[in-house]
């Protein structure tokens, strides 16, 4: 089903948590919610899912109002960061609850319940799990127990808060593929948060990036990727180095690098700021250069290189390991952007007060 | 294979001495104040054999009194359950105004003296008290009657079932009940299907000492009840009447069962708290 919000503000107090959300969703879409901590993902979900109603704006789903329904009503199926299975129930009961709580004259047969709850655990690949209790489940298990959980009434809308958040990595990635399968398989509109933006990538339809309760940019993920449209976006996905450039007929110069692998632009002349990836830098040994190598740390099969400029800045570059055999540090090197954003100079008050945190750093809200 | 040593052996031993005196201290003591006078109890009821202390139990005054103290705890003990558990519901999920306020408001009875609620309800209740003549218009008895215990015994076990669900409705958190909600359950099923079972240990084990403080309670009903023979003594008034009256070996039975009933209750509380 199609979901439609406008306009939508939320309030703590005093401090303005959704500051004008405009979103629509198709009919079957998966979309991500990306955006660093506190930026009101759970909240604008929690809303959707009739937990937590705005001060003002609309949600309507296949063009009705939703703000006038209950949770109980809307149905959606919600799945908690931190799972909220209940702990005293053994996992076919977690999964048939939704069903056995509908009233009377709706409720299907025991026999009908007990199958669909078998089905779903053959789904779920977790056949062998149905008589333990969730507090005898392992992260991912319990993880599947809740989406179960959450699938067995059927929604219209699924809701997942941050729904990998606390498993490790190799056991995200199986569960994210698996995702992506469940949601095909079942059709239903699914909306997901997440701060991890390989997550959102690799899973979304599309990916909305919000950014201290405004949607930053809406788009593909390779769109997104490729032509982060604000500095904030650029900053959170993964353009991380910030260079100080001079704008001239359609170019971006800078002492001491090589910008000439960079398109033209239509911009008008004057400062600007270049945002890059550290792996789009590439450097190169020049007795001429005026950036220095400061440090080089190996992670393996990348070398990440810590440069000083002239001016005393540093930036970070990453490059393979054998693709620069011959670097020292101390060595006076040039730089080459290979690729890279550039957007006007803004006065630093104009930029989210609060910098991208790395997803590995994310706090947790307690 | 050697047989695995047990748990700790290797840890370097500390002097044993006082921690053996300070034992040793600890049982004399619990035997001198606790084990001795609860034996001695036991021992002077049934003195003069089984006869004696049956024909001091079915005494229809003493009998009576052990039939109200039951009557009184079966009307407090499920009032103070549905109080409870509504007034930790409000304090857990919901922020309102005078929140603070009424947390502070719960525990007064743990911090006031019994006896001055019974003090209390007398000057509201009393023939001479504020609401007094409007009572006595409409014929209603409240002191030296059954409301008026009643009201003290709620009054001084109040808090049992709340400070006992409170801390684990708290820490629970609301997000299960979100999730039942999101589900599609209404709020009663919420309650029935999600709170209740994670809170019921906590609320029967409040349950439990609910019981045992309305069965022993002594300084307010004792304000409250006039202490009339066979009409409004409690168990706990009647064993201080028999002795008062030096009916030695009537008092020590009374007292003997009263104790029995807080052994029992001190068994499922201590079953209980080995269940949570
Ligand atoms: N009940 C509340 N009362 C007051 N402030 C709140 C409440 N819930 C959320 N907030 C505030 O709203 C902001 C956004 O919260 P939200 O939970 O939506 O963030 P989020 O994007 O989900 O972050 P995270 O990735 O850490 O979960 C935060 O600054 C938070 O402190
Ligand atoms: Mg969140």
């Amino acid at each position: 089903m199609s979901l439609s919000i406008a306009n939508m503000t939320r309030r703590f107090g005093q401090t303005e948590v959704l500051r004008g959300i405009d979103l629509d969703i198709g009919k079957g879409e998966l979309v991500a919610l990306l955006g660093p901590s506190g930026s009101g993902k759970t909240t604008l979900l929690r809303i959707i899912a009739g937990l937590d109603w705005p001060d003002a704006g609309s949600l309507a789903v296949d063009g009705q109002d939703w703000l006038g329904r209950t949770a109980q009503a809307r149905r959606t199926g919600f799945v908690f960061q931190h799972y909220a299975l209940f702990p005293h129930m053994k996992v076919r009961d977690n999964i048939a609850f939704g069903l056995t709580v509908l009233p009377r004259s709706q409720r299907p047969p025991s026999a009908q319940i007990e199958a669909r709850v078998r089905e779903l655990l053959h789904f779920l690949q977790i056949d062998a799990l149905a008589d333990r209790y969730p507090s005898e489940l392992s992260g991912g298990q319990r993880q599947r127990v809740a989406l179960g959980r959450a699938l067995a009434i059927s929604p219209r809308l699924l809701l997942l808060d941050e729904p990998f958040g606390a498993l490790d990595a190799q056991v995200r990635r199986d569960l994210r593929r698996w995702l992506r399968g469940v949601h095909e398989a079942s059709g239903t509109t699914t909306i997901f948060v997440t701060h991890d933006q390989e997550e959102a990538f690799e899973l979304a339809d599309r990916v909305v990036v919000m950014g201290a309760g405004r949607i930053e940019q809406i788009g593909h993920p390779d769109e997104i990727y490729d032509h982060p449209a604000s500095a904030f976006v650029a900053r959170f996905v993964g353009l991380t180095v910030e260079l100080p450039v001079t704008m001239h007929q359609g170019r971006a110069e800078a002492p001491g690098i090589d910008l000439t692998a960079l398109p033209r632009r239509a911009m008008a002349d004057g400062p600007a700021t270049l945002f890059l990836r550290p792996s789009d830098i590439a450097v190169r040994p020049d007795p001429e250069g005026c950036f220095r190598v400061a440090e080089i740390v190996s992670t393996g099969a990348l070398l990440r290189l810590q440069l000083t400029g002239p001016d005393g800045c540093g930036i970070e570059a990453e490059m393979p390991r054998r693709r620069i055999a011959g670097l020292e540090t101390g060595q006076p090197v040039l730089l080459r952007p290979e690729a890279g954003r550039i957007f006007p100079a803004a006065p630093r008050s104009d930029q989210p007060a609060t910098p991208a945190p790395l997803p590995a750093f994310k706090e947790q809200r307690l | 294979m050697r047989p695995a040593a047990a748990p700790g052996a290797l840890a370097p031993r500390p002097d044993q001495r006082v921690a053996k005196a300070l034992i040793a201290a600890a049982v004399l003591l619990t035997i001198a104040v606790l084990v001795v006078p609860l034996a001695y109890i036991f021992h002077r009821a049934f003195a003069q054999g089984f006869q004696v202390f049956a024909a001091n139990i079915l005494e229809p005054n003493t009998l009576h009194a052990i039939a109200l103290t039951a009557l009184v705890a079966l009307l407090t003990v499920p009032v103070n359950i549905a109080f409870g558990i509504a007034a930790a519901w409000a304090i857990a999920r919901f922020r309102f105004r005078g929140r603070k306020a009424l947390l502070t408001l719960i525990e007064i009875p743990f911090s006031i003296s019994p006896i001055i609620a019974g003090i209390c309800y007398l000057l509201l209740y009393g023939r001479q008290g504020l609401l007094g003549s409007w009572l006595l218009a409409h014929d209603i008895q409240i002191l030296f009657a059954l409301p008026g215990i009643v009201m003290v015994t709620m009054f001084v076990t109040s808090p049992f079932v709340l400070r006992e669900v409170l801390p684990l409705m708290q820490a629970q958190g609301s997000e299960q009940e979100q999730a039942a909600v999101t589900l599609g359950a209404s709020g009663w099923q919420v309650f029935r299907r999600v709170t209740l079972p994670n809170i019921r240990w906590a609320l029967l084990y409040g349950a439990v000492l609910c019981t045992a403080r309305a069965v022993g309670e002594f300084g307010g009903v004792s304000v409250v009840s006039g202490s009339i023979r066979g009409q409004t003594n409690t168990l706990p008034l009647q064993i201080e009447l028999l002795f008062n009256d030096l009916n030695i070996a009537g008092a020590f039975a009374a007292a003997s069962t009263l104790t029995v009933i807080a052994l029992v209750v001190m068994v499922l509380k201590t079953a209980m708290e080995a269940r949570r």
